[in-house]
């Protein structure tokens, strides 16, 4: 029974990881779009006057997509269609279910891997199930019955597929330096150091690789500059005959891609759950001093931001007479909750529970790994907004004629330097 | 169809074989520009620049650099909170019209029509009546202004001899929701 329940817990908590980060991400993308537009972005949506920077409105947004009409064309192909967005979401979804969001945690004598599944050819699970993502896009593209959708999903495949290549070829690298294909046996690789400085991060070991990666990252997901199946200034791309919230889908899915995407990066290139220079055991064995670390940290920052939360108020009642003004007090009695509860936890915890050591390393690698996704996925959305998009025979030609001969020559190089030094294993 | 035939010379004549393709030429490089300067090689053709890696770099750090400035001086970005915040608006913006009155409360236009005439919309019309004040001879018995015609220009106000109309009220959120309340009519510009 508990079994069954470590298991379902795990399950959600992957799940939970990557739909929660959903609204954040999108959050980002209004936010961070329009700053860097020297815009202000989203700021009116309120519930009782608490804004959250604009968070807000992505609950605005659903609540509107949930209670829009769904219109169905009357010549579409009814089954591909209304399987499209289903296959997308349900993909994103499955694909992190190899991912590791910290090492094993023991608890006496239960080891808890944190991840749905622990199969140990945890890449090829991955990439067999990006590759299906494309399928999404094609049936929405050729269920619709029209022409620009149509032409959306011949770019999404001609795309996905192209770049699906040097995306398996640029994990060849990884593979060879590390010698295993499950996930949390390559994160557990980089708990070193390189050179007594650096982390033995796989973006050190293969920095090629790992640019590699990152550009088919970028196109596997039709994020900017390869959202040609998109294309929303030219053709308006495979989504344009769904409304409501099956068209919500699509860009649920684009999102959780994007998590799912910057999870893998981080796992293969930069440690995954690695705090640097913190090993698991390490975390476990000082966890006497790093509790009470944390908390003064936690406490600290607690301070700084209701000093600044009371800057903010100042500028809010100058501006707003309604509830607004008052929204930096909110922010300011959870900050001031926040103080109190790591204040005292910094007095009064003295000594740790048995199970105390290990779910504190889990928690901490899970915050190292939080920290990773959420730079990547702000690489998403920073790139997104500063370049244009490629034209369809400079696509093609990058992936063909560029990257695949780089990531075979990465491969070689790789091979040699492997066996003239003899890392790997 | 841009392909005339050529004059048949009879009936059942074959139309003529199309032109032999002129010999090529030797590929030569353009001629030079009239002015005799060349068109510089785009530097875009160098290593570095055609890796695109630099360049990307380059272009990130100048999207940082805004949204880091943006996060940090909020107040200093362009946008104005509109509803609550209003920009100032200029002294001579031209905003919603406005008749004026004469002491007496009557319009001061006197329906000579000058600013119906100088309108390039045509979105004034002025039915005259005669004044019972000799000295007056004209007013105006209806006056409907179609602001949805109105392109704002203030023809109106230069060509008016006895300065009735002014579009000095800076009113310029016009929206309605019916057409017809976007026609004004005599009250609507003497009075509100």
């Amino acid at each position: 029974m508990t079994d069954l329940l470590i298991i379902a817990g795990r399950a959600v908590l992957s799940w939970a990881f990557v739909v929660g980060l959903v609204p954040l991400l999108i959050w980002f993308e209004r936010k961070g779009s329009a700053f860097i537009q020297d815009r202000t972005g989203p700021n009116r949506a309120a519930i009782l006057g608490v804004r959250l920077g604009g968070i807000v409105h992505n609950f605005a947004d659903v609540l509107k997509l949930m209670t829009k009409e769904q219109i169905t064309p009357a010549t579409v192909n009814r089954v591909f269609y209304n399987a499209a967005p289903m296959v997308g979401m349900t993909v994103s979804l499955l694909t992190i279910a190899v991912v590791p969001l910290a090492d094993t945690l023991v608890l006496g004598a239960r080891a808890i891997p944190l991840q749905v599944t622990t199969i140990n050819a945890g890449i090829l699970y991955l990439l067999a199930i990006t590759s299906f993502s494309v399928y999404s896009i094609i049936l929405a593209g050729w269920a619709s019955n029209n022409k620009f959708a149509f032409l959306g999903g011949l770019r999404a495949s001609a795309q996905m597929i192209s770049y699906e290549l040097s995306m398996g070829l640029a994990i060849v690298g990884i593979l060879m330096a590390f010698g295993t294909l499950d996930l949390n046996e390559i994160a557990r690789a980089q708990g070193g150091r390189l050179l007594g400085v650096l982390p033995r991060w796989g973006v050190f070991l293969q920095p090629v690789g790992f640019l590699l990666f990152l550009i088919a990252a970028f196109a596997e997901t039709n994020r900017n500059p390869f959202d040609l199946p998109e294309g929303e200034s030219e053709i308006i791309g495979y989504h344009v005959e769904y409304s409501s919230m099956k068209f919500a889908l699509f860009f649920m899915a684009e999102y959780a891609n994007m998590i799912v995407s910057a999870a893998i990066t981080a796992t293969l290139f930069f440690g995954g759950w690695q705090v640097p220079y913190l090993s698991t055991a390490d975390l476990i064995r000082h966890a006497g001093t790093l509790v009470p670390v944390s908390f003064g940290v936690l406490a600290a920052a607690a301070l700084g931001g209701i000093v600044l939360s009371r800057r903010y108020a100042r500028m809010l009642r100058r501006l707003y007479t309604d509830a607004r003004a008052r929204e930096a007090d909110v922010y300011g009695a959870a900050l001031a909750l926040l103080l109190l509860v790591s204040a005292s936890g910094l007095l009064f915890v003295r000594e740790l529970p048995s199970w105390g050591p290990p779910a504190f390393a889990a928690l901490a690698q899970f915050g190292a790994l939080l920290a990773k996704v959420l730079f990547f996925t702000f690489l998403f959305v920073w790139v997104r907004w500063t370049l244009p998009r490629f034209r369809y025979d400079q696509l093609m030609n990058l992936g063909w004629k560029g990257m695949i001969p780089i990531a075979l020559a990465n491969i070689v190089v790789t091979a040699v330097v492997l066996l003239v030094v003899g890392g790997g294993r | 169809m841009n392909a005339v035939p050529p004059a048949a010379p009879g009936p059942g004549a074959v139309p003529a074989p199309p032109a032999p393709p002129a010999p090529a030429a030797p590929r030569a490089r353009p001629a030079p520009l009239p002015t005799g300067k060349r068109i510089p090689k785009p530097a875009s053709r160098s290593l570095v620049r055609s890796i695109y890696l630099v360049e990307i770099a380059k272009g990130l750090f100048t999207t940082a650099r805004h949204l880091v400035r943006n996060v940090f001086h909020q107040s200093r970005m362009p946008t104005l909170a509109y509803p609550e915040i209003r920009r100032r608006l200029g002294e001579r913006f031209r905003g919603r019209h406005r008749l004026m009155k004469r002491e007496d409360g009557t319009p001061k236009c006197v329906a000579c029509m000058c600013c119906e005439t100088a309108c390039p919309a045509d979105c004034i019309s002025i039915l005259a009546g005669e004044h019972p004040d000799p000295a007056i001879e004209k007013f105006p018995v209806r006056f409907d202004l179609n602001i949805m015609r109105c392109v704002f220009c203030g023809l109106c106000v230069e060509a008016c001899p006895v300065d009735a109309i002014r579009m000095d009220t800076g009113k310029y959120e016009l929206a309605a929701e019916r057409r017809d309340l976007l026609i004004y009519d005599l009250d609507t510009l003497l009075n509100r």
